[in-house]
């Protein structure tokens, strides 16, 4: 005979009774698991596409609509380059990276393709001023660009959309252009009448890019004959800064153009992770207050109808300790059993659900097993503590019938 | 052995004062074997209580080995009746979900006693008590008697000096109750102090002194013949 021989004998001996509170505490850690554990792949999933989509944060035309991120540049308005050179010379912290774009419908061959402005890193490391401003001497690290400045394959616009150096007589073209041009790289290529050199053909992205042709910033504006104006911004800003309000303080410095999150981009993913969140904020809310209760409720009940073994117990010799311990291990018993029975069902919960919920693929996380016993055992503790310290409490003579 | 020093107890019950003890003085020899008799409510089971430490006094003393056992704690009064006081209920509250060895090993536990020790006590007071076949059969799978000889067998379990039976036999049938009065008479004969209330005049008789108690007052004191003659 252990204390754990008389705790386990009577959970068993009453397990009916107990099944109420037992469920009540599994099924809201199943509930808290399964929401935690996907929202975590949901919201990796949203990481992994901003990551994908390079920049994470455009200045547009205050008119523009935006419907794709990766055509955002070819709406036709336009806003100064003068931009460009006001957001380098701020002292707005986390822009790791600038990109400008001008886009001009072109016609080759008889079909239309976008010939795309952009200017080179090299360009704003030849300005003195620019260089000055330090946007590429901080240190980086926070923002999608990690590791991207150094590269020199001129193929990594398809995947950075930065590119180190771009020569006048330069162009890059996506994949589709070329395959419809039948191009590859060092062919001849004549747009709106001036010569270039296919520098590189870009591997395919599936997006509007895989069409475009991409020539020096400063090209396309003479050949567009607009001046020196731009359709569009690519910042790549720090993640951090902008979770601080980095687009609020581009905005304010320049109030003429809109400026937009990738964040409202895949907004629908991330309402989703945000409702996620919330759902298992309301979740652990009702499990505290529907488990608390129903623990504390059952081990009330259970002190009650216990209270001539109890007695029994003490007139044995039993003290107020060891009556304690009884119930506070059954209570641990409890949560650790409903915390580990509610991991296991809340992660097949999310295994099988995430994908049709979220649309994203769910692996377990071990993590969450320590997690949900935490706080199964933390409420089932403290839902049954006032309980255990009235049985601990119970005057003994009530065993008796006749006092 | 025991003492009780003008000891009374009083409750309130529905805007009402009840004496339950009034006034009780009571000395009870080591190895002594006392029946406490009267009608219902005279108060027999409130001075058992207060014998066992279970119930404090409105006022008075009581003294078990001449300490006093309202001036402990709690839990001291818990360890002091786990060292030197039986308990047997009328109702015998053994543990409804522990067998009949569980049962007995539950003040060995409480003592400290060690799984194996306590196994073999076990095994060797249920053989005393005549129930070595029904090791693992939970109370309500054995009769009244067997259930009081169970109990017995956990009152015995920590050897106590003190024996503190409420109605023993209150539940049994004549032939059983004799049994467990026999048992009773066994254990003083070791040289245990039993302290037995009863409604039985026949259980009653088999102690060597009766106190009757009427209105929560011990109204008389009655030593058996054959005591007096063997003293």
């Amino acid at each position: 005979m252990r204390l754990r021989t008389l705790v386990w004998r009577e959970i068993f001996e009453r397990k009916s009774q107990l099944l109420t509170s037992f469920l009540a505490i599994l099924l809201g850690i199943t509930v808290i698991v399964s929401i935690k554990n996907i929202s975590f792949y949901s919201e990796k999933a949203v990481a992994r596409e901003m990551d994908s989509l390079g920049a994470n944060v455009l200045v547009l035309p205050k008119s523009a609509t935006l419907q794709d991120y990766y055509a955002a540049d070819m709406q036709g308005e336009t806003i100064p380059e003068e931009y460009v050179t006001q957001l380098a010379l701020s002292d707005l912290q986390g822009l790791d990276n600038i990109s400008p774009k001008l886009s001009l419908p072109v016609e080759l061959r008889g079909k239309t393709f976008t010939l795309t402005g952009i200017l080179p890193k090299s360009e704003f490391q030849a300005k003195a001023a620019w260089q000055g401003a330090g946007i590429f001497s901080r240190p980086i690290g926070c923002g999608a660009s990690v590791g991207m400045m150094g590269a020199d394959d001129k193929k990594t616009l398809a995947r950075k959309r930065v590119i180190e150096t771009l020569e006048d007589r330069e162009v890059l073209v996506g994949a589709d252009a070329a395959a419809a041009l039948r191009l590859k790289d060092a062919d001849p290529l004549e747009v709106l009448g001036k010569k270039f050199t296919v520098t590189a053909v870009l591997p395919q992205t599936g997006t509007v890019d895989d069409c475009r042709i991409f020539a020096h910033l400063h090209t396309v504006q003479d050949l567009s004959g607009k001046g020196a104006v731009i359709n569009a911004i690519e910042v790549i800003g720090c993640c951090q800064e902008i979770s601080k309000g980095l687009v609020a303080k581009i905005n304010h410095l320049l109030p003429d153009a809109k400026v937009v999150t990738i964040t409202q981009i895949v907004q629908a993913q991330s309402k989703m992770n945000q409702l996620m969140s919330r759902l298992s904020l309301i979740f652990l809310v009702i499990i505290v207050l529907v488990g608390g209760a129903s623990i504390a409720n059952y081990m009330y009940a259970n002190v009650f109808e216990r209270r001539r073994e109890i007695g029994t117990l003490m007139a044995l010799g039993a003290d107020s300790f060891l009556v304690l311990r009884i119930f506070l291990l059954k209570a641990l018993l409890l949560g650790v059993v409903g915390g580990i029975g509610g991991y296991l069902l809340g992660t097949a919960l999310a295994v099988m659900l995430g994908p049709k919920l979220a649309g994203v693929p769910v692996l377990p996380m071990p993590i969450l097993a320590l997690w949900a016993v935490g706080i199964s055992v933390v409420l089932s503790l403290t839902a049954s503590y006032f309980p255990a310290r009235r049985a601990a409490r119970l005057d003994p003579c009530a065993t008796f019938q006749e006092i | 052995m025991l003492r009780m020093e003008n000891v009374s107890k009083s409750y309130r019950h529905r805007g009402q004062t009840v004496i339950a003890l009034d006034g009780a003085c009571v000395d009870i020899a080591k190895g002594e074997f006392v029946s406490v008799v009267g009608p219902s409510g005279s108060g027999k089971s409130t001075l058992l209580l207060m014998l066992g430490g279970m119930l404090s006094p409105s006022q008075g003393r009581v003294l078990l080995e001449g300490q006093s056992l309202y001036d402990l704690t709690s839990d001291a009064r818990a360890r002091l009746r786990k060292k030197n006081v039986g308990f047997v209920f009328q109702t015998f509250n053994l543990v409804p979900y522990l067998t009949a060895l569980e049962n007995v090993q539950v003040p060995l536990f409480l003592a400290g006693a060690d799984d194996k020790m306590q196994e073999q006590a076990a095994v060797g007071l249920l053989e005393r008590v005549g129930l070595a076949d029904r090791l693992d059969h939970k109370p309500s799978e054995l009769s009244v008697g067997q259930q009081q000889r169970v109990a017995l067998a956990r009152m015995l379990a920590n050897d106590p000096a003190v024996i503190l039976a409420d109605e023993p036999t209150g539940n049994l049938d004549p032939e059983t109750s004799q049994q467990i009065i026999e048992f009773f008479e066994e254990f003083n004969e070791e040289g245990r102090t039993v302290v037995m209330v009863t409604h039985d005049p026949k259980a009653a008789e088999r102690a060597k002194r009766t106190l009757r108690l009427q209105n929560g007052a011990i109204i008389s004191q009655k030593e058996r013949e054959e005591a007096f003659r063997a003293a």
